[in-house]
């Protein structure tokens, strides 16, 4: 049961906001790589490695340890900030994102920084592996969980849908799918591009347990991982609505922050923004 | 003893093994001139009967497989070991990717398919889960080549090498027959890394016996001559051993033949000792010319040591309907064919 105290979500309100700094610093000194999404999953990020996770910082590789896996690996960023913030590496190694020589790939890679679970970047491959872990748990008798994050335009992959109906034949209840239902893509509006909808129908055909919920509401994120961990003999999907590039007023609904970072400029507003957040916050508590 | 038409009495009235038969008497090989006694088993069946054993052994391996458990032989692993067997339909793209979670977790999945489809449907699944990723997954690859015959072109992986070989990390192995595919199973089962095992359905001759030693990433000479180096790997390994012997009988040339069924990693040092001793190479796969076995042999020998060299394969199309040994020879791999380009090798020596 994951307890949220108002005083524990005001807590991972200020971790999301570090880290949505973060990210927007490590854009910066990449010169490259994408905005939107990142931001929009820094709540899910910091609530998952602050609160759901059984995890450990100092032992990534923990045979009993939940695998957190991150199917969209062009969301990166909010994962390495969060990691970071949650004392896997110094805060700074952030800086070295997509450069040469870094653990932080530009979409990220296993065997140089194990934590991350899988290679990921081509989409529609994560569930596919998670789907596999889950299985292998299931087997050896394992209680960790496997969570894999996914974005909603990879809905559009073959491959994905091919493991949504394997983990609804093997009923993985040990499986859940987080999905950030943004509606952006690189092209446009994801209901434009490919419609996705009914989405929640398409699950529910599939025998998975379906919940949504607000995306950026910690508390409301937390109350609906319970439920999905309370479900039996099913795999259970999170459709997580989130608003792409939040907590950056420029940014916030813009599908063309989907694939650029911010300049020197738009950085400086973007961290001015969030530092206001940030104070907004502590006033509150 | 190995005997053949070549063994002879000496004087003495004791019988003399010839050079050429001496590397198959060393490596145990069968009497393959013996055409009415050799065997002939679908190399597929050693594939499964290796997997069962794997399973046994090893409680990890599992076997997933995409609707295709009979023709590929996994099928006696369901039976034998079903806790260990996953089924999952007609999904290529997720029999790699899902075998990658399963092996992130400890697993040692062997994922089964027609060669064709797996990895011919999956080529980016695997690059990017299978190989950039490091996972312990064995793709057997069933149904390679023209010889699955009656099913047309749709069925005929003869570009799988080519595909498999150029991904960093894997290896690519190509066993020449039933007795040997079951070592390659066991080998392949017991050796960390990403893993393309390639098999036939038709038929062929068991050319191995029990005896024989089998090495990932050593080639084996199962023929030994100086005038041309014959390297071939899969079911056509015999077809080169019978030419190898028309050829000595027909023209006198004496030719080595090297099994080389491990594509990659590949033995540049059996290699580069056969080519030195022949000055002249063949090279025979049941694929297209293009980027597969051969073109690896002539990138080493260009580097290292270069000689004529003559493909036998595919040459650039796509196969057909037909029976299998009747495909073989209209494509060029026939034992005909494998003569034909022997003596142009043989010609071009200075």
């Amino acid at each position: 049961m994951v307890v949220a105290t108002r005083q524990k979500i005001t807590e991972l309100e200020l971790h999301a906001n570090s880290v949505r700094q973060n990210i927007i610093r490590s854009l910066l000194a990449a010169g490259s790589g994408h905005s939107a999404g990142p931001l929009d999953m820094a709540d899910i990020f910091t609530a998952l490695y602050f609160e759901v996770l059984r995890h450990d910082a100092n032992d990534p590789l923990w045979e009993d340890r939940d695998r957190l896996l991150l199917s969209c690996g062009h969301i990166a960023p909010v994962r390495y900030a969060a990691m970071a913030e949650a004392g896997y590496f110094p805060i700074e190694e952030l800086l070295t994102l997509r450069k040469f020589g870094t653990r932080l790939q530009g979409h990220p890679e296993r065997v140089r920084l194990p934590a991350v679970e899988t290679t990921s970047g081509p989409l529609g491959e994560g569930l596919a592996q998670g789907t596999g872990m889950a299985v292998a748990a299931k087997l050896d008798r394992k209680s960790w969980r496997v969570y894999v994050v996914t974005s909603d335009a990879e809905h559009q992959c073959g491959l994905h849908w091919e493991a949504v109906m394997t983990a609804g034949k093997f009923r993985l209840d040990n499986l859940i799918n987080i999905v950030d239902r943004n509606f952006i893509q690189i092209d446009g509006n994801t209901e434009a591009v490919m419609p996705l909808e009914p989405l929640a129908a398409k699950y529910h055909s599939f025998n998975w347990e379906v919940f949504e919920c607000n995306g950026n509401d910690i508390a409301e994120f937390l109350m609906t991982i319970d439920r999905a961990r309370k479900v039996k003999d099913r795999p259970s999907v999170i459709i997580a609505h989130t608003v792409p590039g939040k907590g950056v007023s420029y940014m916030e609904g813009d599908y063309t922050w989907h694939g650029k970072p911010p300049n020197k400029e738009q950085a400086d507003v973007a961290l001015r923004e969030l530092q206001a957040e940030r104070e907004r916050i502590m006033a509150r508590a | 003893m190995w005997l053949c038409a070549s063994c002879k009495p000496n004087a003495n009235g004791l019988w003399r093994v010839p050079k050429t038969v001496m590397a198959a008497e060393t490596m145990q090989l069968v009497n393959y001139l013996d055409s009415e006694g050799i065997k002939q088993v679908p190399t597929r069946n050693g594939f499964g009967e290796g997997l069962i054993e794997a399973g046994k052994r090893d409680r990890n391996v599992i076997g997933v497989c995409a609707d295709l458990s009979e023709s590929t032989r996994m099928e006696g692993f369901k039976k034998a070991l079903p806790e260990q067997y996953i089924e999952i339909g007609v999904s290529e793209q997720l029999l790699v990717a899902m075998a990658a979670g399963l092996a992130s977790a400890g697993k040692i999945p062997f994922i089964a398919s027609y060669a064709m489809f797996n990895p011919g449907r999956s080529w980016e699944q695997v690059r990017t889960t299978m190989a950039l990723n490091e996972t312990n997954v064995k793709i057997a690859g069933a149904h390679a080549g023209v010889s699955v015959g009656p099913d047309g072109a749709t069925h005929q992986a003869i570009e799988d090498i080519a595909i498999m070989r150029v991904i960093p990390h894997m290896t690519v192995v190509v066993p020449c027959d039933s007795v040997q595919t079951r070592k390659a199973t066991l080998a392949v089962a017991e050796r960390w890394g990403p893993t393309y095992l390639r098999f036939g359905r038709e038929k062929s001759a068991v050319i191995t016996t029990e005896e024989t030693p089998f090495e990932i990433g050593k080639a084996q000479v199962f023929r030994e001559g100086n005038d041309v180096a014959i390297v071939a790997c899969g079911i056509l390994v015999y077809n080169a051993l019978i030419a190898a012997h028309q050829l000595q009988e027909e023209d006198g040339i004496d030719c080595t033949v090297v099994n080389n069924h491990t594509i990659k990693p590949m033995d540049d040092a059996a290699i580069l000792d056969a080519t030195k001793r022949c000055r002249s190479v063949v090279t025979v796969e049941e694929h297209q010319k293009a980027a597969g076995m051969g073109s690896r042999v002539a990138e080493l020998l260009a580097h290292e040591h270069p000689a004529p060299i003559e493909f036998v394969g595919v040459d650039d199309q796509f196969g057909q309907s037909g029976d299998p040994m009747e495909l073989i020879d209209y494509y060029g791999m026939g034992t005909g064919s494998i003569k034909e380009a022997v003596r142009r090798a043989y010609a071009r020596k200075k």
